[in-house]
């Protein structure tokens, strides 16, 4: 089944069997969790997962236990694309030399923003340019959250990390988060796509088609980490809604490199009174608080700006960009 | 006396001979980025692809750290696998070298041995290599284009075993052995093909009492490279030396059996004996200059001196009771090393080999002499000057326990 004719129901999802499995360590309210369990579920087939060192890493394989339903490899943190390039190689001339059964085998390859936009970012622009047929799961934490909330170069402007603290005379990253996602399409391969695990359906459906296109598929999901944004557990899934909601992470796809907004930022686009001003994003996570002290109404118009001019550059190259 | 098989007398590289041990051994994947002086082997491997002449996938990743972990990560899959790499190149695998060992996955790889940088430099010595003592490789030094690719051959066999199941490189000087044309004699294809065999796994337990091949497989999924804690992280450690020790057994069976295919053997496998017998000086090395030395050898015997030579093939695991064997008769031993462990009094083979001999009845002397660095000549003349500073050792004693051969001070 494609992913045209396929929709899933809550029913459905429920009856999926996991193949990421409960009783492992994550934090409560860990969202990277729930993408995995997400991901998992919209698998078509056999599939081999491997995963850069991270969050999801040592709390799903800490030996002699594992929540891995599936086979799974680590092998280091900057290593997850070029794992996925060698076993899509293996599984092809092993496939067509008689030495794997399957007809055949999805590779899913997992890695936390640093894993993918900073250590890991060599391999995965390697092996995407060799077109390796895989899917590149991105959950996006926005920091180093497994070493206790570094920086990352997904760390969003103004965030406060341990090694970006907001002081007296730094109010936090400095720097901006990098677009990786645009950066991915402009490697020119087929599929590449924003989502939130709020927006269930429309993660799985992704998940699905960066599966069944053939070469390389990139997905990124932003994941709320209670520990790293010093939010409340119980409201992080609200947190991957009032990312979108608000623009500062709106859902897309590209394919073949066009890109359209997905229905939950298509729906803003069409109505844009429905736009949440930022500060509803930002208030009640610990890593913005001192935006909203007496020194930070500066920062917070800076952060609505930043954010717009994302959203005009997003529904740009969406075809939605209001004429003048 | 089983008849031996018919070989072919072609003109290779060392790197030449290595790319085509790798397509007659039915490899199935080769991950790789160039480094001079490894380059040749990668190209000449291009060419088969390009020709049809493999049934293997070819991934030319974009660094060496991606060549390693692809070559894991495809090994790790079920795959046959073979790398190749070269000083700055396996600095950079650094990391995954230990990895792979851990992971216990059985890649081949060659190491063009080639000095490290500062100052750049792309000759032969083996700093590259020897620096990597500790990854948890088998590692295997050539003498000339002809060992490269018995070795080569060899290699899979040995890495694959059961009882070893590590990775294993093999390492030939950088030009001397990997730029320079010799005749290799090569078996025909289905001869090499027979005696590496198809890849097989060794079975493992599952959680549920259920025995399943060793690889990523979705009909019984299996989770490798884990996370271990301090409850078991030190089992995983004591088992790869384990697995170490199991090799070199392995390395010897291995060896006699080619040398039944070929006629041709590397000492006992682990190490090369020449002329030791009666031997009251010797001198042990890794790599080519066992060539150089054979030569001087013949020369000092022809004097009535009673030389010998000691080269170690194997370098990890090391033959602690070959090396003891061979040298514990000796009255005095040269090391020669041809990389430098910085402010650590002398070369690694100099360390290792004085530290086996320390356990001998008969302690001789051991002095190191380390040359070469950078790929700097050692002459005949220069690799004799050490046996005639042994003579004088053993009449008077070590004055200098290490030496700089060929170096302006």
């Amino acid at each position: 089944m494609n992913s045209q004719e396929w929709k899933f129901t809550s029913k459905d999802i429920a009856a999926t069997p996991d193949l990421f499995l409960s009783g492992h360590r994550a934090c409560a309210g860990c969202v990277p969790a729930t993408v995995l369990r997400l991901v998992m579920k919209a698998t078509r087939g056999p599939t081999i997962v491997t995963e850069a060192t991270g969050c999801m890493e040592v709390v799903s394989a800490i030996y002699p236990y594992t929540s891995w339903a599936t086979p799974w490899l680590h092998t280091a943190f900057e290593t997850a694309a070029a794992n996925a390039s060698g076993i899509e190689a293996a599984l092809k001339i092993m496939k067509k030399k008689g030495k794997v059964k399957q007809e055949h085998v999805d590779v899913i390859a997992f890695a936390g923003d640093g894993g993918t936009y900073d250590i890991g970012f060599q391999a995965l622009s390697g092996a995407v340019e060799r077109g390796h047929d895989f899917l590149f799961v991105l959950y996006d934490n926005e920091a180093y959250m497994n070493t206790g909330i570094q920086r990352s170069g997904g760390t969003p402007h103004g965030a406060s990390t341990t090694t970006t603290p907001a002081g007296k005379a730094v109010p936090g990253k400095l720097q901006y988060k990098k677009p990786i996602a645009e950066i991915m399409v402009a490697h020119d391969m087929p599929y590449v796509a924003t989502a939130s695990p709020y927006y269930w359906r429309d993660l799985l459906t992704k998940v699905r088609k960066g599966l069944e296109v053939e070469g390389p598929a990139f997905l990124h999901v932003l994941a709320p980490c209670p520990r790293g944004w010093r939010s409340d557990p119980a409201k992080s899934i609200e947190y991957s809604k009032l990312a979108v909601e608000t623009c500062v992470f709106p859902l897309w796809e590209s394919v073949n490199g066009q890109c359209q907004l997905s229905v939950p930022s298509r729906l803003i686009a069409l109505a844009p009174q429905k736009k949440k001003p930022v500060t509803d994003y930002l208030r009640g996570q610990g890593r913005f608080r001192h935006m909203f002290g007496p020194q930070g109404k500066k920062l917070l118009e800076e952060m609505q700006l930043i954010t717009d001019e994302k959203w005009q550059r997003v529904l740009k190259k969406c075809g939605m960009e209001k004429q003048p | 006396m089983k008849k031996l098989v018919k070989q072919e007398r072609v003109a290779m590289s060392g790197d030449e001979a290595i790319a085509y041990a790798v397509k007659q051994s039915d490899v199935d994947v080769v991950a790789a980025y160039p480094i001079t002086p490894q380059t040749i082997i990668v190209e000449k491997f291009g060419e088969y692809v390009a020709d049809g002449e493999v049934q293997t996938e070819f991934v030319c990743t974009e660094s060496e750290h991606s060549a390693l972990a692809a070559s894991l990560s495809a090994s790790a899959t079920g795959a046959r696998t073979f790398t190749a790499t070269a000083s700055a190149g396996l600095a950079l695998m650094h990391e995954m070298l230990f990895v792979t060992s851990g992971c216990r996955a059985p890649v081949v790889m060659a190491v063009a041995n080639r000095a490290l940088s500062a100052p750049l430099n792309i000759h032969g010595d083996h700093s590259d290599s020897i620096a990597q003592r500790d990854s948890g490789w088998i590692q295997l030094y050539v003498e000339n284009a002809q060992e490269a690719y018995d070795s080569v051959i060899q290699a899979f066999r040995i890495a694959e075993d059961f009882g070893v199941m590590l990775p294993i490189m093999v390492g030939l000087d950088g030009f001397t052995v990997s730029h320079t044309l010799e005749n290799v004699e090569t078996l025909p294809d289905e001869v090499t093909k027979e005696f590496v065999g198809t890849r097989l796994l060794p079975n493992v337990l599952t959680h549920e009492n259920k025995k399943v091949p060793f690889k990523l497989d979705p009909d019984n999924p299996m989770t490798m490279g884990p996370m271990a804690l301090p409850n078991y992280y030190f089992e995983f450690k004591r088992q790869q030396d384990e697995a170490m020790k199991n090799a070199l057994a392995v390395i010897q069976k291995v060896n006699d059996e080619y040398a039944e295919l070929t006629g041709r053997k590397y000492g006992d496998g682990l190490v090369e004996t020449y002329r030791l017998e009666d031997a009251e000086i010797a001198a042990v090395c890794i790599g080519s200059t066992a060539g150089t030395m054979k030569t001087v050898v013949d020369e000092l015997r022809q004097e009535g001196i009673k030389a010998g030579l000691l080269r170690l093939r194997v370098f990890r695991p090391l033959p602690v009771e070959e090396i003891r064997t061979a040298l514990e008769n000796v009255k005095a031993v040269a090391v020669l090393d041809k990389s430098l462990s910085f402010g650590g009094n002398g070369g690694a083979v100099f360390h290792e080999v004085r530290h086996v001999l320390y356990d001998s009845k008969a302690k001789p002397y051991v002095v190191d002499y380390v040359y070469g660095l950078g790929g700097r000549d050692a002459s005949p003349r220069e690799l004799r000057g050490i046996y005639q500073d042994l003579l004088q050792i053993v009449n008077k004693g070590v004055q200098n326990p290490i030496q700089y051969l060929g170096l302006r001070e």
